[in-house]
């Protein structure tokens, strides 16, 4: 089992972030900041679209071939003095976590950001056998303060405003001056700047995720911008990679290509500040460096979405910019759903590694207006696969009853097709005459989980295909 | 069975594979072999002028400071100047590099330290393996020479950076290191620095110096 879902809860979730208004206010900004880089950064590389189309055809060759190139990909760690371990699922990975911290007695663990140790809740499970881990991303450590998931897969926090943030540290940091000027951004920086810095230094064993791996050189890739995941690799004795067996890239050429979609899709960047390659542990006469080097790979039910229906969602690199340009995920946040994967990456992962009764419910929560799959550096078909899912809930009879009734209902109208016409012509010309002339209706018999967040529109006593048919004729 | 054949016995059953066919592994035995490149951006293919002048644009554009030396023997004076006009103890640490040793730094007032940082210095030297004019990045390799602590713990990071080393992109590096280390082979860290350290997790405000440098300034010298 993997961390605790409420996926299943996500309609109850949805209702309480919009009631409580804060995070649509804190999301606003996320329009310039992030889709107006985006659209910048793209447009200022000509190539941008032959990118796109080049990364996928990359990635569905290395899935094609993903058995062989784990292969040569543990073959070459080995070779420079790295240990790699396989997991099947959350709970060993964990476990193998777990074992090397203890093997060197370690204390406390610092924690680049990473998406795959959220997965598994190796936090929670960490402290539980007393070991403390200490996020250092800034978002992750102000979420770690507060108990929180990240909200967002590459800025965890955003769903925080600076007085939110600023209660905390004044609520957790009761060694500085409780008079310190806080009202800046810059002086929260600061402050955890120097925070974390004595747990770097003080860290046994640093564990960060990987943003690839490369197969021809055994070695694992972290992208960031504040330089805490560098921080934790190179200063405790023992670094961790904990990464999913798709991370895998062929060649250092490969992974070239991806690099220029990756920062200019998530954060508008060119280059992302600190692009990492790791390979081992320090060499003879290094004066710096970890002395173990592990890799943890895990599947969690990735294997089993190779050659399915769902293998397109495995080319995903993380980089957020369906959620950034989800207009589901501006009105509710990353918490609503449920799980450790927000938005549409998340509605179609999630049902795939924990299942679609828990998480059937996220494949629901899109408009289809089809913006993630364009933004998409991977040319995921992220509308597709959610259609997909639809259809599998349906199939598993996992709809409410009413739902399907009302489906039934429809379909036996749908399969008559002149009975059809008349009974929409009929409920048309009701409707229109029902409305009143104002054009739509506060509230509808039938229809109140649809009129509870908005209006619906009123027919104007035309159906389409009696329209269809008038102007047609006219031609 | 262990964990290692379950995964990957599971993810041959997916896919309907052995792992023993010839011409999947000829597939990627080729591919590792090969290396192809893909679509390398026009952007960076200039000549050795085009290139510099393009790294130091990039480079101003993410809030790097760039310098141009004419020689290497001017690099102690100009560490020593950038010392004081940021109001920093005249104090420089550096790795085993000749480039950098062979230095006079006698002529300055400088405390030179060697070795790797223990976080507490404030200003640190490293020399750049190579940068890519594509996007303003610094190539920078582990080792005695250039210890990585030494790109992250101090607030100053000045690198020296030979503008005969600036190449076009990603694509025109890898030679190189395969050159250096072997095929197949990598130093235990290679950094790509593009910048000074920044967070954007307040509120999506981009501030300097999260948890790396506060400062990168760039030694670019041309003799």
């Amino acid at each position: 089992m993997s961390t605790v879902s409420t996926a299943h809860d996500f309609k109850r979730n949805a209702e309480k972030v919009i009631a409580d208004g804060t995070v649509v206010k804190n999301l606003k900004a996320v329009r310039q900041n992030f889709i107006d880089k985006r659209v910048k950064a793209a447009q200022g590389l000509p190539e941008f679209e032959a990118l796109r189309e080049n990364a996928k055809e990359i990635k569905n060759h290395t899935l094609a071939h993903l058995d062989l190139y784990l292969e040569r990909y543990e073959a070459k760690v080995k070779e420079a003095g790295g240990h790699v371990h396989f997991a099947v699922d959350a709970a060993e990975a964990r476990k193998i976590a777990l074992e090397i911290c203890r093997k060197v007695g370690a204390k406390t663990v610092t924690k680049g950001k990473s998406m795959i140790t959220e997965e598994v809740g190796l936090n929670e499970f960490l402290e539980t056998n007393g070991i403390t881990p200490v996020e250092t991303d800034l978002g992750e450590y102000i979420i770690q303060l507060r108990g929180e998931r990240p909200s967002h897969i590459i800025a965890p926090a955003v769903h925080l405003n600076k007085n939110q943030i600023e209660s905390d540290f004044r609520r957790v940091h009761t060694h500085l001056d409780p008079n310190r000027d806080l009202t800046e951004k810059v002086s929260l920086l600061t402050e955890a700047r120097g925070v974390l810095r004595e747990r770097f230094l003080a860290a046994d064993v640093g564990i960060t995720g990987a943003n690839f791996l490369i197969a021809e050189t055994g070695t694992s890739i972290i992208v960031t911008n504040e330089g805490n995941g560098d921080l934790t690799q190179i200063l405790p004795k023992v670094h961790i990679v904990m990464a999913s067996i798709e991370k895998m890239v062929p060649t250092l050429e490969d992974v070239s290509q991806i690099l220029r979609l990756l920062a200019r899709s998530a954060t508008g960047q060119e280059m992302s500040v600190y692009t990492t390659l790791s390979t081992g542990p320090k060499r003879m006469g290094d004066l710096d460096g970890p002395e173990e080097y592990h890799v943890i790979l895990l599947d969690n039910g990735r294997s089993a979405m190779l050659g399915g229906e769902f293998q397109d969602m495995l080319r995903c690199i993380r980089c957020a910019a369906c959620m950034n340009h989800c207009p589901v995920y501006h009105q509710i946040g990353g918490h609503a759903y449920g799980w450790i994967y927000p938005g549409p990456m998340g509605s179609v992962l999630s049902p795939s590694l924990i299942g679609v009764d828990e998480a059937g419910h996220l494949p629901n929560a899109s408009t289809f207006c089809g913006r993630c799959e364009s933004v998409c550096p991977m040319k995921i078909p992220l509308p597709k696969m959610m259609r997909h899912w639809r259809e599998r809930e349906y199939e598993r009879h996992l709809n409410p009853a009413l739902t399907r009734a009302g489906l039934g209902f429809w379909a036996f109208f749908a399969m008559r097709p002149k009975l059809y016409g008349l009974a929409t012509r009929i409920g048309m010309k009701l409707m229109a005459l029902a409305s009143r002339g104002k054009g739509r209706f506060a509230s509808l018999p039938f229809a109140s989980g649809w009129t509870k967040h908005r209006d619906f529109a009123a027919p104007q006593g035309e159906t389409f295909q009696a329209r269809f048919k008038r102007e047609r004729g006219t031609r | 069975m262990s964990s290692r054949d379950t995964i990957f016995a599971s993810i041959r059953r997916s896919m309907g594979v052995s792992g023993e066919e010839r011409l999947r592994n000829a597939a990627v035995d080729d591919r590792l072999e090969r290396a192809p490149k893909g679509i390398i951006p026009t952007r960076a293919q200039l000549d050795a002028a085009g290139k510099l002048a393009l790294m130091i644009e990039k480079l101003e554009g993410v809030q790097a400071t760039v310098q141009k030396l004419a020689s290497a023997a001017e690099v102690p004076n100009a560490v020593a100047e950038y010392l004081r006009a940021n109001n920093l103890p005249a104090s420089i640490r550096h790795g085993e590099d000749e480039r950098l040793a062979s230095l006079d730094w006698g002529k300055t007032a400088l405390e030179v330290k060697r070795g790797p940082s223990d976080g507490h210095d404030l200003a640190a030297l490293s020399h750049a393996e190579s940068a890519l004019a594509e996007t303003g990045t610094l190539v920078l390799l582990s080792g005695p020479d250039n210890p990585t602590t030494l790109n992250f713990l101090p607030d100053h990071h000045l690198v020296v950076l030979k503008a005969s080393d600036v190449t076009g992109d990603m694509e025109s590096l890898w030679p190189r290191i395969r050159k250096k280390f072997g095929k197949g082979e990598m130093p235990r860290t290679l950094n790509f620095i593009t910048g000074p350290s920044r967070s954007g997790d307040i509120e999506q405000t981009i501030l300097l110096g999260a948890h790396g440098p506060r400062s990168l300034h760039v030694m670019i010298v041309e003799g």
